[in-house]
């Protein structure tokens, strides 16, 4: 009976629209093609494929609905509120360029229908059931625009990058870090002594890892210890700051804060947590720093398994801003010439979102939504996983001086040992900013750069002839689809 | 000196790198002007990690442009303070950053001592950590 009223429009007469049964989400109300978006709605880019059959223009509404107020069926109760505000709004589809079976969706939501200062809040409506909804084949939360009005309802980072480079006395040039290898069956004393040398040699900060908790070879008190001994050692013998993410991820709120008090105590300068702590436990970890003066480093574990295929998840562009606003102040967002996943300009993409004052739309690095930050502290960007001194005039060329650049295995693995290894990292990075100043195309002339240090330096010479010729060079899985056209370039 | 692998106090942007010469600093502070920085030049006796103000050699050269200009001061600190530490810093006051920009060492003492590590054993197996400079013992202006 319903497909008998043709289905694609919406129905305004308010009896005929509530009378029992179902409607498709175009007649309910949630798809409006000339919708203007207002200054305080939360906008969302979905990529929606669609189930044979089903166009696209009823799937972008069923997404709009189901991330709402919709259920499977029409409800008199809907008449008690102001449904219409409540409803979320598909406003446009296009097909996404090259991918047949696919389309961008954009839906608007109302201020109203989210709870201030709450990621839980807000992704439950956006990634909860509309994820599992049978009419569509996959879906993914490629972008959002979350306005002002409610950005300055989160507090963001506890301490923010530029307050981060104060506390540490560290400015004009990256800074440098290294995972502890092994990351499993160190005992803790033989982890400090890790610690100790990659700080000594040269580093600003070591690093447990993501899977480091508190382990039969390892309780996570001894760590503590050790490492704190490590940081104080190193940092008497060098005359800087230095300190180890100690990370704090445990079973359950008490032993975190347990953790971190601990962490506070021992005069630590950061505390570590993993992404799979969840929102609600961020955002708890990050009052808990805000009130303790400490960073808190944010290991981005798990999030492979939602963003790395493009056709279904969340991009990684969206969680990195919810974890701007949830409140972090170092991310691991990539490295693009590394061994892990990551397209270039979709990595400087994750980089412009945590850093931005005003992020402009900018779609070959992903990024839908012109988004004004509101003065929200900058977050620095991590880059980790399989890089090495021999890259350095790539990694700064993309991603500037605003990052930590993390050598673990280009660290530790040193042929003269893990002293010589920072040596090699410390000297390849003061050399590119050096020559980077001077006014030299760092791109292209990189590795002359890099020989020109390595003559007065042994340990970068022994890295480069180590690891010099490595190279991860695989497709992305995850890249922008745009097309190329005046309204863009 | 020192037992990291430089020898040395390792503050700054390239103190891991030979020491700059002139011509490379004023590359540097030329970087810095072109960025819209403002230029100072600090100087100490005191280079613990934790002490953050080293004393101004006057005050930061909001309106000097010329690169020339930032050098001459720079050679006016270490004509007045020749055995101390000294850095270039340069101030960023754009909305969101306004803070210190670049920092790097442009004159050292003669000879770094450095830091020891002072341990006081608290209860169970907690430790309590001071960085104490070997020279902070002598008055300022005689320690180098």
């Amino acid at each position: 009976m319903r497909d008998a009223l043709s289905g694609s429009t919406p129905i305004t007469d308010a009896k005929q629209r509530y009378s029992a049964g179902v409607l498709k989400y175009r007649q309910m109300g949630y798809w409006v093609p000339d919708y203007e978006p207002r200054d305080t709605d939360i906008l969302c880019l979905f990529r929606i494929t669609p189930q044979e059959g089903v166009e696209p223009e009823e799937a972008a509404a069923a997404v709009a609905g189901e991330s709402s107020t919709a259920t499977w069926t029409v409800v008199w109760t809907d008449r008690l509120t102001a449904c219409d505000s409540y409803r979320a709004k598909a406003y446009r589809v296009e097909p996404v360029p090259g991918n047949p079976g696919q389309y961008f969706a954009w839906v608007a939501y109302d201020l109203v229908l989210f709870e201030e200062g709450s990621i839980a809040n807000l992704t439950a409506s956006l990634i909860g059931n509309v994820f599992s909804f049978k009419p569509l084949k996959a879906v993914r939360l490629e972008d959002m625009r979350i306005p002002v009005a409610y950005i300055k309802t989160f507090k963001g980072p506890p301490t923010g990058l530029v307050v981060e480079r104060e506390r540490l006395d560290k400015f004009g040039r990256p800074l440098l870090g290294a995972t502890t290898k092994p990351k499993l069956g160190l005992s803790a004393r033989n982890y400090g002594r890790v610690i100790y040398e990659g700080l000594k040699g040269g580093l600003d900060f070591m690093k447990d890892d993501e899977n480091i908790n508190s382990q039969p070879f390892m309780h996570w008190r001894d760590r503590f210890l050790y490492v704190m001994d490590g940081v104080n050692k190193a940092s008497a013998a060098t005359g800087e700051v230095k300190g180890s993410y100690l990370n704090i991820t445990a079973a359950t709120m008490e032993d975190m804060y347990e953790r971190a008090e601990f962490a506070k105590e021992l005069g630590s300068v950061v505390v570590m947590v993993d992404l799979v702590i969840g929102w609600t436990a961020i955002q708890s970890m990050a009052n808990w720093c805000r009130r303790n003066d400490m960073l808190m480093h944010m290991h981005r574990a798990g999030h492979g398994t939602y963003t790395r295929q493009k056709n279904h998840g969340v991009s990684f562009r969206v969680i990195a801003k919810w974890l701007r606003l949830a409140g972090c102040d170092h991310l691991h967002t990539g490295t693009a010439v590394g061994k892990l996943e990551g397209d270039p300009l979709t990595v400087q993409g994750y980089y412009n979102v945590c850093r931005d004052a005003y992020t402009r739309a900018d779609l070959p690095r992903g990024l839908f939504f012109d988004m004004d930050w509101a003065d929200t502290k900058k977050v620095m960007p991590v880059a980790s996983g399989g890089i090495h001194a021999g890259q350095m005039h790539q990694l700064i060329d993309l991603f500037g001086d605003d990052v930590i650049l993390q050598f673990g295995g280009g660290t530790i693995g040193h042929p003269q040992g893990i002293q010589a290894g920072a040596v090699a990292n410390r000297v390849a990075l003061e050399a590119m900013v050096k020559a980077r100043n001077e006014g030299r195309d760092i791109a292209r002339e990189g590795p002359a750069i890099l020989q020109a240090a390595a003559r007065h330096c042994g340990p970068l010479k022994a890295a480069l002839d180590t690891w010099g010729e490595i190279t991860f060079n695989y497709a992305s899985t995850d890249t922008s689809d745009y097309a190329v056209t005046p309204a863009v370039s | 000196m020192m037992t990291n692998p430089t020898g040395r106090l390792t503050q700054g942007q390239f103190s891991f790198l030979p020491d700059l010469s002139d011509a490379e600093i004023t590359a540097q502070i030329q970087y810095g002007l072109d960025k819209g920085y403002a230029w100072s030049v600090e100087y100490t006796d005191d280079p613990h990690p934790r002490n953050t103000y080293w004393e101004m050699y006057g005050m930061p050269m909001f309106d000097l442009k010329d690169a020339a200009g930032v050098l001459a001061e720079l050679h006016g600190c270490r004509k007045a303070f020749p055995e101390h530490y000294i850095r270039l810093m340069a101030f960023d006051s754009t909305r969101g950053i306004e803070s210190i920009a670049m920092s790097f060492i442009v004159n050292r003492p003669p000879a770094e001592p450095g830091f020891g590590l002072v341990r006081q054993e608290a209860q169970g197996r907690h430790m309590r950590y001071t960085v104490q400079s070997y020279t902070t013992g002598k008055p300022e202006g005689e320690r180098y």
